[in-house]
């Protein structure tokens, strides 16, 4: 047999036929969805192998144009994403299950329809083998996300779902596809390449420019200013914003971009140019500014969304800063941020279907009602605040160490003050569920039902999916020097 | 043997058939006569096509007269492929015709609306396949005057001035064509395309040619909606019954697009660039068009004008790429003739099936409709990623080569420009999209269902060839190239 | 050249601009027709001219004659003609039932009729 490659794009689609053909039965719906994130996981699981040991799995689907064919192609940064996006749908699944049942959502067979093609998207954009199969498969990737943020369908949901698609679409149009046409251009080929395909094609000016339209063009990886559909998106159901908007959706933009900094341009020839400085500017800009605005939000999922805008710029600085060390830290991080953040919003999930609670403020004392959720929280938060034993802490480090390594000593400046800020936006909260009394009843409504002490958790599918991604969040400080075995061939020019 | 006729055939066989059908005096007979012959030349379009990818240009005499003297069809890979785009759409809108063509003309005219939609046919066909420019006139008044008729049948009264407007103007249009193609026969006593391309370079410094260059392209600029030549057609689009703009927007502009090319390339060769700043004008005008119309569009509360005026933008694209006298440009130009043809023809048909149960096309008359004609929709949804150029679509394979000509003559300003009407593009698609999915039905409207199959498979063929042909560009590229190869090798 | 010269190609331009103004300026759509075929004249005006032939006979086979006008534009003029005629019936026919719709054949009338058609 052949490997499972082309499998990992039919299984989600296949999924998702079956999921509208269960479309009357919702326990055999979710079942499929389950089964398919299940089925979908092992295929991934099973290229890792031949990838660690330096294989590189690859098919070409067609030949779209003359020299140009849509191909797949597995290298260690995309069977990370696969594996984190693989691997997260699966708890992500178990929770929508809660999630959706426990709010009494509306047509939940298009969300879960939708859910299963942006998967298979996902993938896709993972396993890409050039350019082109990457950016057609980010595409589907924006549209098929549209109906999900949009989901509630009400003047709120539209007018995000427009802030959404419109800077997705025309970041990518407007930008990235100049971007890629011009590489194509000038390189003659768009394969992602070890070294890069465009040194020596480009002068040094064109490189700036090339730069700055594909990190503008990535719409999807939050580079200030065009961060903006990211808390709008928040307005979907939260395992949207979970999976997609902590994971597979921005994922993919950052992904995109090492993909580039790494395959396209090579680290060596970004290395150190005054465009990448610039870049790296802005990055930490962005990282800096996010967790600012992130402080300010009473919003738990708004105030989320900011923390993964400011997270997302780690990893981009990681790519402009282009060493060794930082490329992997980059690459380490997102498997680190997705599960710390996915639990985070879990819980920020939880909190509503169990209270209806959407707002920092409002959270005295509720640590004492939902433990299990906010020991969670706290696990979490201590991951993106980068505190051991939490997976976090290891990817900074090697961002960090990627910093010095390209003598550029400011960025790890920027990460420590980071931290500090993102302790500062976190831990109030976490302060706030375990250490101040519970509201009297009369000021929370109907929400405070469960009177005094009373433990009142989320449905039970929505705890086994929180504890799953902490443990998980956890399980990453030592699984670290794997990804990082993983990882390694990125740093080899 | 018969094959050897087909050149004349095909252009042939629509021009007898329509009389036949006034002579049938009835709606559904002609329909499917019509209908018949469409597809014949469908078929011989393909054989033709396939023809000349193998064999190359065909020169067919006609009445066996030698060549200047008598008339010569000739086929080569350009014309042969938009015989092919003609012949394709023309068939496939009759299919979808009959339910519209009842519901928008009174019963005793339909006979009379196939009859002239034949003559359109044949006339666009015949502009493709004859080898001769005053031939070429007389097709160009045949289709244009069955057009003026088709556009005068629509169901407001309207659509009798727009139809009245257009006929002014296109006959100004063709007029200026046969000025422009007197004063070339004047300096050079030929009307032979091949003939006039061997002979014109001798004289193409000389005023006289120099004015039929710009008589030339006025007159057919008029035709094809060249900004700021295209005022009579958004009042047309709007007001023709809907297939009719369904058909003419996938066709007749494209025909005069290639028959600019045609005087370009094939009259004067390439040369006519390094004389005169027609280059120059040609992308100014393109520019303003795509960015200017695109901007318009954007305020238009009539889907059916929305769709006309990006029409107009869309012509910007392709008049930028001839201006940019490469063989990649031309071959942009080509392809987004025929990827354009597709994307139009459906968008305009899905116009058409919402008109048929809702009578109207305005935007807001559309609320809700997203859930009542969901399969109508999906195809709207998809026509439209393919304007905007998402990835898999033909649209993207259009711009996609459209931006590398420009970035490989090293006019990134080109690339700009056309990411910026592509962003507009998505702005009043958006518009249509979010009235469609997102706003309820209006209090008090119609309750409306889905369309019958026989106008939704039609329309899907159309839509789905929007992806086909974004993901298998081998005919459309392969053709497309070539084409532009013979152009820019100078000789037709 | 003396006097007579070019003057065919004088009188081309003149109708041509004649017919052109008249398209444009004049609101009455009969008119407008009108000065559409004062147009169309000048052109088989052009085409005649310049198919004359100095000293050339009528183009009829005969031995004893050495040069012909040339014939070719005369043809093509007749379809030319043939085409005006039908574009100026189909005008007419489309002034008829505008005329029926609107109950006037003036454009500006038509154009106020229609501005209050769009503005409900």
């Amino acid at each position: 047999m052949e490997s499972l490659l082309p499998w990992t794009i039919v299984i989600p689609l296949i999924g998702a036929g079956l999921i509208i053909l269960a479309r009357h039965r919702p326990n055999l719906r979710e079942t499929v969805t389950l089964l398919t994130a299940a089925a979908l996981f092992l295929s991934v699981v099973s290229l890792t192998p031949a990838v660690l040991d330096g294989g590189r799995p690859s098919l070409v689907i067609w030949g779209i144009l003359p020299g140009l064919d849509l191909m797949l192609r597995v290298e260690p940064l995309g069977m990370l994403f696969g594996l984190v996006a693989s691997g997260l749908w699966i708890v992500n699944s178990l929770y929508s299950i809660g999630y959706m049942r426990g709010n009494k959502e509306q047509s939940q067979t298009r969300f879960y329809f939708f859910f299963a093609v942006s998967l298979a998207a996902a993938i896709g954009v993972a396993f890409a083998g050039n350019m082109l199969t990457l950016f057609m498969f980010y595409e589907i990737l924006t549209i098929c996300t549209y109906p999900l943020v949009t989901h509630s369908g009400t003047a709120e949901a539209v007018k995000s779902g427009r802030t959404y698609l419109g800077i997705l679409i025309s970041t990518s149009i407007g930008l990235l596809m100049v971007g890629i046409i011009w590489t194509w251009n000038a390189a003659g080929t768009l394969d992602f390449t070890p070294g890069g395909i465009l040194k020596g094609k480009v002068s040094d000016g064109l490189i700036g420019v090339l730069l700055f339209l594909y990190m503008y063009g990535i719409g999807k990886a939050a580079l200030m200013p065009i961060h903006r559909w990211l808390p709008a998106a928040m307005v979907a159901p939260t395992p949207v914003s979970a999976l997609l908007h902590a994971v597979a959706v921005v994922k993919a933009g950052v992904f995109t971009v090492l993909k580039v900094i790494i395959y396209i341009f090579g680290i060596e020839l970004v290395n150190g140019t005054a465009a990448s400085l610039l870049l790296a500017g802005i990055a930490a800009a962005t990282l800096l500014f996010a967790s600012v605005i992130a402080m300010q939000k009473d919003n738990l999922k708004a105030r989320l969304a900011y923390s993964t805008v400011s997270q997302l710029s780690y990893i981009i600085l990681g790519a402009a800063i282009a060493t060794g060390a930082s490329v992997i830290g980059g690459g380490m991080h997102i498997a680190m941020h997705a599960f710390g953040k996915i639990t985070l919003f879990f819980c920020a999930g939880a909190i509503y279907t169990a209270h209806h609670l959407t707002l920092v403020s409002e959270l005295n004392g509720i640590g004492r009602k939902m433990p299990v959720t906010m020991i969670a929280f706290v696990v979490g938060a201590l991951s993106i605040i980068g505190l051991p034993p939490m997976g976090g802490s290891l990817s900074k480090w090697h961002l960090m160490l990627g910093a010095a390594e390209g003598e550029q000593f400011i960025f790890i400046a920027v990460w420590m003050l980071s931290s500090i800020l993102s302790v500062a936006y976190l831990m109030p909260i976490v302060v706030r569920a375990f250490f101040r009394p519970l509201p009297t009843p009369q000021s929370v409504g109907v929400a405070a039902t469960g009177g005094e002490g009373g433990i009142e958790e989320a449905p039970l599918f929505c705890l086994i999916a929180i504890v799953i991604s902490a443990a998980g969040t956890f399980a990453l400080f030592f699984a670290a020097g794997d990804i990082g075995q993983l990882l390694a061939p990125l740093a080899k020019p | 043997m018969i094959a050897e006729h087909f050149p004349v055939l095909v252009v042939i066989l629509p021009l007898v058939t329509a009389p036949i059908c006034v002579m049938l005096r009835h709606g559904g007979r002609a329909w499917l006569l019509a209908t018949i012959v469409t597809w014949a030349s469908f078929a011989l379009a393909i054989a033709l096509l396939r023809q000349v990818m193998d064999t190359g240009a065909i020169s067919y005499l006609l009445g066996d007269w030698a060549a200047p003297w008598g008339i010569e069809y000739r086929i080569d890979q350009l014309s042969a492929f938009i015989i092919l785009i003609v012949t394709a759409i023309g068939s496939v809108m009759m299919v979808f015709a009959p339910k519209s063509v009842t519901a928008e003309i009174p019963g005793d005219r339909v006979y009379l609306f196939y009859t002239m939609y034949l003559l359109t046919f044949a006339g666009l066909l015949g502009m493709a396949a004859t080898g001769d420019a005053f031939n070429l006139f007389v097709f160009l008044e045949i289709s244009s005057l069955s057009t003026y008729v088709l556009i005068s049948l629509g169901k407001e009264r309207r659509a009798l001035t727009a139809a009245y407007r257009y006929l002014v103007l296109g006959t100004l249009g063709a007029t200026f064509y046969i000025i422009g193609v007197g004063m070339m026969y004047q300096m050079t006593g030929t009307l032979n395309m091949a003939d006039l391309a061997v002979r014109l370079p001798a004289v193409a410094e000389t005023k006289t040619i120099l004015v039929a260059v710009g008589f030339l392209t006025v007159g057919i600029g008029l035709k094809m909606g060249l900004f700021p030549l295209h005022l009579w057609l958004p009042n047309a689009y709007t007001y023709a019954p809907s297939v009719v703009t369904a058909f003419l927007a996938a066709t007749a502009t494209k025909v005069a697009v290639y028959v600019l090319l045609r005087i370009y390339y094939t009259f004067f060769g390439a040369g006519i660039f390094e004389g005169l700043p027609v280059s120059n004008l040609l992308l100014a005008l393109g520019i303003i068009a795509a960015l200017g119309m695109s901007a318009v569009a954007i305020f238009q509360d009539n889907a059916k004008r929305l769709l006309a005026y990006s029409s107009v933008a869309q012509l910007g694209y392709i008049v930028i790429g001839i201006s940019l006298v490469t063989a990649t440009g031309a071959m942009a130009s080509i392809l987004h003739l025929f990827n354009h043809a597709l994307i139009k023809g459906s968008l305009f048909l899905v116009l058409a099936c919402v008109f048929y149960r809702i009578g109207s096309t305005k935007v807001d008359d559309m609320a809700g409709l997203g859930k009542s004609m969901p399969f109508t929709m999906a195809a709207f949804v998809l026509a439209g990623f393919s304007l905007i150029g998402i990835p898999l679509t033909t649209g993207f394979i259009s711009k996609w080569f459209l931006i590398n000509a420009a970035l490989e003559k090293g006019w990134w300003i080109v690339a700009v420009v056309v990411v910026a009407a592509t962003l507009m593009a998505v702005i009043y698609f958006w518009k249509v999209i979010e009235a469609v999915y997102f706003r309820p039905r209006p209090d008090g409207a119609l309750v409306v269902t889905e369309v019958p199959a026989l106008m939704l498979v039609p329309l899907w063929v159309l839509a789905g060839a929007n992806i086909y042909f974004g993901t298998n560009t081998n005919l459309s590229v392969g053709t497309a190239r070539r084409a532009a190869e013979i152009l820019l090798g100078g000789g037709g | 050249m003396a006097f007579p010269g070019l003057i065919n190609y004088w009188i081309v331009v003149i109708l041509m601009m004649t017919g052109f103004y008249i398209v444009i300026s004049q609101g009455n759509l009969i008119k407008k027709i009108v000065g559409l075929n004062v147009f169309q004249v000048s052109v088989f005006v052009f085409y005649i001219s310049m198919s004359k032939v100095f000293g050339g006979a009528a183009p009829i086979l005969d031995d004893s004659i050495e040069t012909y006008s040339n014939p070719l534009p005369h043809v093509l003029i007749l379809t030319a003609i043939v085409v005006g005629v039908a574009t100026t019936a189909l005008g007419m026919a489309l002034v008829v039932r505008i005329r029926d719709a609107y109950g006037t054949i003036e454009e500006d009338e038509i154009q106020r009729l229609e501005a209050e058609e769009s503005e409900p």
